[in-house]
């Protein structure tokens, strides 16, 4: 480990889709920020590449949120500094889709 | 002993049912990536332990699997489908320019003879090339960058490329299908196309018998007969003799026209199978009855099947990948509703079977014939 360890919690399909047991992960990173986070986790499973933000454009993908600390930070800066819980390790960076709809 | 293996593509995930050559007693393995959609699978011809795998969902977008003992096990591969250089635009339904955007694989095709090469038909219409086992992914540009390109309307299901057949006599050469644009073929392995609808004709568009624009639903051929090409259109079914040169149509005696599904028996490459389905706004089949026709006469003589399928209350669909048939010495013919029920003929359609009856929406069925 020789950056911050952040603790990231990703829907059940993209667990699964992962093989990842737990609701968890933790991803180490230098500066930790939306887009770091981001690039540390699809680095560690390649197969979530697509599934979060766009492969080409890394533009999230439309239905896919992103919660910290009990805000949603979907629309902020994905350079921004996430908040200070997040980076002291108290709370997780959280990953959902969106509830919209259903079938 | 022979085996007979189903892959199904429901709305919810992938199953796979196997028998013995007998057809009678069937074992359901799945679902396979529960929760997800699963447009398509289909096992490679050249190894039938190769089975690719379309997984999607609106949520997390594309995932491709792929598996290497015959859908015990699988593992994601790559997903990364990117048009070539800037895409540009097509029509959207109300005839205004509208970026070309990926959105999900409807169909994938192995190479005949390669385990590691396979196509994929993706929405918005292009088509993808994979060598390396499904890793990676290359636009066949050639295809979506046709002078017509900029004019094609996606159907009521969107822009997709959803039918792709191989010639087993001419690697060189694709035939190639996409709602609403049309049919189109390659005789240079994806470098240049053309369409290929001369003699269709859609009376829903403002040229019926214009060059692109056409509302294609499934193209189907006998392996050993790749020159002669049916069609189920939105309405009308279509023949051709000349690898789709030429079409005429062969609708005959069908109680309705419209349907999604066509195919051509293992072995009678005169037989066809579709299901009529009643339109424009219903698409379920007619009066109640689930019925497959059957033309002995490569079309215009059209029988209905119905034995062992429902006479009465019935109002499901068959989608338009969602019909297969084996390579038994009896061949088996089988397909799978929008209500989840999957139907099996092990005697060319004379008599039918559910394997299962209740799973989520079929999206496709695929059989792989195992020595």
């Amino acid at each position: 480990m020789t950056g911050t360890a952040i603790r990231v919690e990703l829907p059940a399909h993209l667990r699964t889709l992962a093989k990842i047991a737990g609701h968890e992960v933790q991803v180490d990173v230098a500066e930790p920020s939306i887009r770091t986070v981001l690039d540390a986790l699809e680095a560690a499973y390649p197969m979530l590449r697509g599934t979060i933000r766009d492969q080409v454009t890394l533009e999230r993908r439309a239905y896919m949120r992103l919660f910290a600390c009990q805000q949603d930070v979907s629309f902020d800066s994905v350079d921004a500094p996430l908040p200070d819980a997040v980076v002291r390790g108290a709370e997780p960076l959280i990953i959902l889709g969106a509830v919209a709809g259903g079938s | 002993m022979a085996q007979v293996r189903v892959l199904v593509g429901t709305r919810k995930g992938a199953f796979v049912l196997t028998s013995d050559e007998a057809r009678k007693n069937w074992q359901v393995d799945g679902p396979h990536f529960a929760g997800w959609e699963v447009y398509h699978l289909k096992g490679s011809p050249a190894d039938p332990n190769r089975i690719y795998a379309s997984q999607s969902s609106s949520w997390t977008g594309q995932v491709v699997q792929r598996s290497d003992d015959g859908g015990k096990t699988w593992n994601p591969v790559g997903n990364k489908f990117a048009y070539d250089g800037v895409p540009g635009t097509h029509q959207w339904y109300d005839g205004t320019p509208h970026p070309w955007e990926f959105k999900r694989v409807w169909h994938l095709e192995p190479s005949l003879t390669n385990p590691d090469e396979v196509l994929a038909g993706a929405e918005d219409a292009g088509l993808f090339h994979s060598t390396d086992g499904g890793q990676n992914w290359s636009e066949l540009s050639g295809l979506r960058t046709h002078t017509t390109g900029s004019a094609w309307q996606p159907g009521a299901g969107g822009l997709c490329l959803h039918t792709i057949l191989l010639d087993p006599t001419n690697p060189k050469r694709i035939v190639i299908a996409i709602s609403a644009a049309g049919a189109f073929r390659t005789d240079d392995g994806g470098a240049t196309w053309k369409p290929i609808n001369r003699g269709l004709v859609s009376k829903y568009i403002p040229d019926p018998t214009a060059e692109v624009g056409h509302c294609v639903h499934h193209i189907a051929a006998h392996p050993g007969r790749p020159g002669t090409l049916f069609m189920q259109k939105h309405w009308d079914v279509m023949r051709s003799d000349d690898a789709g040169d030429n079409w005429h149509e062969v609708s005959g005696n069908l109680p309705t026209d419209f349907g999604f599904v066509i195919d051509v028996h293992a072995h009678e490459p005169e037989t066809l199978y579709v299901v009529p389905i009643k339109s424009d706004s219903e698409h379920f089949v007619p009066d109640g009855k689930l019925r497959v026709f059957r033309s002995r006469t490569g079309g215009n003589d059209w029988e209905p099947l119905g034995k062992g399928l429902p006479d009465r209350d019935c109002y499901v669909n068959v989608l338009r990948d969602a019909m297969a048939v084996d390579k038994m010495d009896s061949c088996g013919v089988y397909f799978g509703t929008s209500g989840g029920q999957v139907y099996a003929s092990a005697d060319s359609g004379d008599n039918w079977n559910a394997i299962v009856r209740d799973l989520p929406p079929v999206l496709s069925v695929e059989v792989q014939t195992l020595a």
